[in-house]
């Protein structure tokens, strides 16, 4: 299909192309929920006539063409019908992280200055009301979920059904505007503005316009085949681009069917329910469920151990071999087939993935045991690499070309460049428009060119076209001696190991490295149960000395393959210290999207870093934490500092 | 007092209904043992009304003379205007009182769900035949019963276990289920025995959460016995204080915590 094609033929906005679907798959479901232990659906035209609804409602409000709508809570039908209903009256629809806490949402609500608000229930209510009198154009509160709320003052709070009934009683009166809105919508007007989560500073609101959705939803689609058949698992944010494309922009491009789980804690059971076909998750995701996977092999019975083992061990050699359609010997596709009957297959309707057609992971990289794993049992996951400015697609693994140490190939439409420091560029339509009320933010991430800075330093392969992130070119930095300082790469190798949760290493502008270690919980608790160590919290499993043994060890393996390659020799980790808390999104610790905020982490732990690189044994700390309600209190601890073994630096060759 | 024969309006705007039932001068014995010594108070429409006292005080036998369990040896129990006569506890149940054990009372060995649902047993008009045979009647019954069930495993936000064994699961969500399958019978007053009893901070916060949603939503009058003295005061509309089986406090939470007996009984005074 051409570029202009799509504007040829109309579909220049997300609601002309749900105009279309409610026209030519009428009858085809859009929508699914489960709700009172059922699956509850909307067809295509049911969903037209809920969204119109919504529409007229918003109009009867008083919304105004070019007003924002700020969306907040778990991912559910309504609230996907909100965004598009923003749309279809000329608003901009701004979905917001719900687990944001009130001061979070009151820059966010300010920057944009929403004039309305529709919410999932009580606690985001509660959230916007707390905040409110700092918000000067904040004007209506849409709730959808009445719990709890009956006693409010309801002289700007509205039930989302009862705007929706008002809509449908005004509708002889609204309804030529609301048509006149929807037609002037045009390939550049706003679609969606989403805030990045933003690792350093304030959040920026990337404006995205119905050209860049529409383009990528297309070319991304195409790229993967993907029809109006797929069924898809809607679970993450949706203030984050990737659900807002998936969920919304490939959704409505296809035709396919969104799925909303009955609230967060059900997600694993409603995704073997629904067995979705077209998959999308952050490596931890993958992570758990293999942990998960792993635990229970560890109490099975004797025969299904050793044919778990057995049969894996024959999934690792030959299954992503057939997956990309490479020559297998006939035994082997026998014995794989007779895996696939007796182990692959139960495993992967155990969770979830019997019908997934394409699986993508993205965020942080994934751990290449965890990889090929997924990949071993047939399941066709591929790596992404995205940001909002791009409207999530940069590059990602055609089908076939899959290798867990690269993010694959420019996606369709999309020109990649290298700079000079290592810095990955990019250009596309999906190129976003600006930040919203910042210009001086727009001119320094996109050149007048359209040419946009990923912020993550790479290469691009030469005989395969592969890109390869090394990590963010901020943070690449220079040890004493000159040599290479890539902290991701050493933390991502750390992480890989399941009894690591997160971890973070120092060392720019320093002779050595050294590295914060967050263990996990599950994995390292199951651990100790199985070898009768007990624990009575996770301060005190961190620092029992035969869990710092096992995490020494993993930190010696990783600085035996970090010093493989002799450019980043020099970031092995020498000293190390296992937290006595996990880092946090609510002490601002990290980003919502769980990626580490170094520069803070740095400032809050200082004592514990200065007492790595002043050769002490033992460091006493006391830190402050926030729980969820937004007390505070603190944690006192004393935590014990281990040497790791290095291998001898090659200098000869680094210095050359 | 004021006077509340017309009932009355709560601090934070509730409109409190007339009287819906009345325990009037009920004594308790058992042998020589007097475990209720003559006592009165009345159990209003929409609120929530705690019974506390000491150790030993009798709260737990009124909360069974209330649902039944015990017959009283003398006085009466009024109940919507009637008097009612001596009752097994399943007929209480089927007059829409319902109630929670303090030491929980669930089947183990069933899932969730299972659970919840024979708390609209109660409500179950068809033959164990039809049931059996899943047939007519039966069917109709069950997908209504069904209904009501997973409105209040949705309420309670116990989706995620609703398959689960009761027996696998912690402490403070068997409560929460204890608490689905009362409110699965859809209650006129529901009986809650120490509904926060050995729970942590945050269980206790939830289950105050669901108490007063439970309240507001389906306008459900709730009786209580509690020793977390800040889970009564900060949810209860009125209280009745019990010590050695008898009345020594009857009131809102600020009339109660300042009345003197009320005090010596549970900071301790010596007898003589």
């Amino acid at each position: 299909m051409a570029q202009t094609q799509s504007g040829a033929q109309g579909l220049l906005s997300l609601p002309a192309l749900l105009h279309r679907n409610a026209t030519q798959y009428a009858t085809a479901p859009a929508y699914r929920e489960k709700e009172f232990g059922i699956w509850q659906s909307w067809t295509w035209a049911e969903t037209a006539q809920e969204i119109e609804a919504l529409a007229l409602g918003l109009i009867n409000l008083g919304v105004n063409e070019g007003d924002f709508i700020a969306i907040i809570g778990r991912n559910r039908p309504y609230l996907y019908w909100s965004m598009v209903a923003a749309q279809m009256v000329g608003a901009v629809p701004v979905p917001l992280y719900q687990d944001a806490v009130a001061e979070e949402m009151a820059y966010v609500l300010g920057h944009c200055g929403a004039r309305f608000v529709i919410a999932g229930d009580q606690e985001q209510v509660d959230k916007v009301i707390e905040v409110q009198d700092q918000l000067h154009q904040f004007e209506h509160l849409i709730y959808l979920d009445p719990r709890g709320l009956r006693k409010y003052d309801h002289s700007h709070l509205h039930e989302y059904s009862h705007v929706q009934n008002q809509g449908r009683a005004a509708h002889d009166e609204y309804i030529n505007e609301l048509n006149a809105r929807r037609e002037k919508l045009d390939y550049d007007d706003t679609c969606v503005m989403l805030y990045t989560s933003g690792t350093t500073g304030k959040p920026k609101g990337v404006v995205l316009s119905n050209r860049n959705v529409i383009e990528t939803s297309r070319n991304s689609a195409e790229f993967d085949h993907l029809t109006r058949g797929e069924d898809i698992l809607s679970y993450l944010p949706m203030a984050w681009v990737g659900d807002f494309i998936f969920s919304v922009g490939q959704a409505y491009w296809c035709g396919f069917c969104v799925n909303c789980p009955e609230s967060a804690d059900t997600m694993m059971t409603d995704l073997r329910e629904i067995g979705p076909t077209y998959f999308f998750a952050p490596p931890r995701v993958f992570e758990t469920q293999l942990t998960n996977v792993m635990i229970r092999m560890e109490d099975a019975g004797k025969l299904k151990k050793a044919m778990f083992h057995h049969f894996m061990a024959h999934a690792r050699k030959v299954g992503p071999k057939i997956l990309d359609g490479k020559p297998v010997g006939l035994w082997d596709r026998l014995k794989y087939a007779l895996g696939m009957g007796l182990v692959y297959g139960p495993l992967k309707d155990t969770l979830g993935f019997s019908r997934v057609r394409v699986g993508y992971t993205a965020g942080e990289a994934i751990g290449p045991e965890i990889f090929d794993f997924y990949r071993s049992l047939g399941i066709n996951l591929k790596q992404l690499y995205g940001q909002t400015e791009a409207t999530v697609f940069i590059t990602a693994h055609p089908d076939g070309e899959v290798r867990a140490d690269t993010v694959g190939v420019p996606s369709p439409g999309v020109e990649l460049k290298i700079g000079e420091n290592g810095e990955v560029f990019y250009r596309s339509p999906g190129v976003f428009v600006e930040y919203y009320k910042n210009p001086e933010s727009t001119a320094s991430t996109k050149d007048a060119e359209g040419w946009v800075a990923t912020g993550d330093a790479g290469f691009i392969e030469e005989d395969t076209g592969h890109l390869r992130i090394i990590d963010r070119a901020k943070d690449v930095g220079k040890m004493a001696d000159g040599s290479l300082f890539a902290p991701k790469y050493v933390e991502n190798k750390l992480k890989f190991y399941p009894n690591i949760l997160e971890a973070v290493v120092f060392g720019n502008g320093r002779d050595e490295c050294t590295a914060f270690i967050n263990i996990d919980l599950s994995a390292v608790g199951n651990w100790a149960e199985r070898n009768n160590i007990g624990y009575a919290s996770y301060q005190e499993l961190a620092r029992h000395p035969k869990v710092m043994e096992m995490i020494q060890g993993h930190v010696e393996e990783v600085n035996r393959s970090v010093a493989e390659d002799p450019m980043l020799a020099g970031c092995q980790v020498h000293r190390f210290v296992v937290l006595h808390k996990e880092l946090d999104a609510d002490d601002g610790e990290m980003t919502r999207t769980r990626k580490v905020r170094r520069r803070i982490v740095e400032e809050k732990y200082h004592d514990i870093i200065t007492a790595l690189y002043d050769g002490s044994k033992e460091v006493s700390t006391v830190t402050e934490v926030t729980y969820e309600d937004g007390r505070k209190g603190s944690i006192r601890a004393t935590l014990e500092i281990r040497d790791a073994k290095v291998m001898p630096v090659q200098h000869a060759m680094a210095a050359e | 007092m004021k006077d509340m024969s017309e009932g009355y309006v709560t601090e934070d705007g509730r409109k409190i209904g007339g009287v819906v039932m009345e325990m009037k001068n009920i004594t308790l014995r058992f042998g020589g043992v007097v475990a209720i010594q003559d006592i009165s108070f009345d159990i209003r429409e929409g609120e929530i009304r705690a019974i506390i006292g000491p150790n030993g005080a009798g709260k737990s036998s009124m909360l069974n003379v209330i649902s039944g369990f015990y017959v009283p040896s003398e006085g009466e129990v009024w109940y919507k205007g009637e008097k009612r006569p001596p009752m097994r506890p399943y007929q209480v149940a089927q007059q829409g009182i319902a109630r929670t054990f303090q030491n929980i009372a669930l089947f183990e060995g069933m899932s969730v769900l299972d659970n919840v649902m024979t708390g609209r047993l109660t409500q179950m008009k068809s033959s164990i035949f039809s049931q059996a045979l899943w047939k007519g009647r039966a069917e109709a019954e069950e997908v209504a019963n069904r209904e009501v069930a997973e409105k209040v495993i949705d309420f309670l936000e116990i989706q995620h276990i609703r398959k689960t064994p009761v027996g696998r699961l912690p402490y403070g969500l068997k409560k929460r289920v204890e608490l689905a399958r009362a409110l699965a019978a859809e209650p006129t007053i529901l009986l809650l025995d120490e509904p926060m009893a050995g729970m942590n901070v945050e269980e206790k916060e939830d289950m105050c959460r669901f108490i007063l949603d439970v309240n507001d939503e389906f306008g459900t009058t709730i009786a209580l016995i509690e020793h977390d003295m800040g889970v009564v005061m900060d949810l209860s509309d009125r209280v009745v204080v019990m010590d050695y089986g008898k009345k020594i406090g009857d009131g809102s939470p600020d009339e109660v915590r300042n009345n003197k007996e009320v005090i010596d009984a549970y900071l301790g005074v010596a007898h003589d």
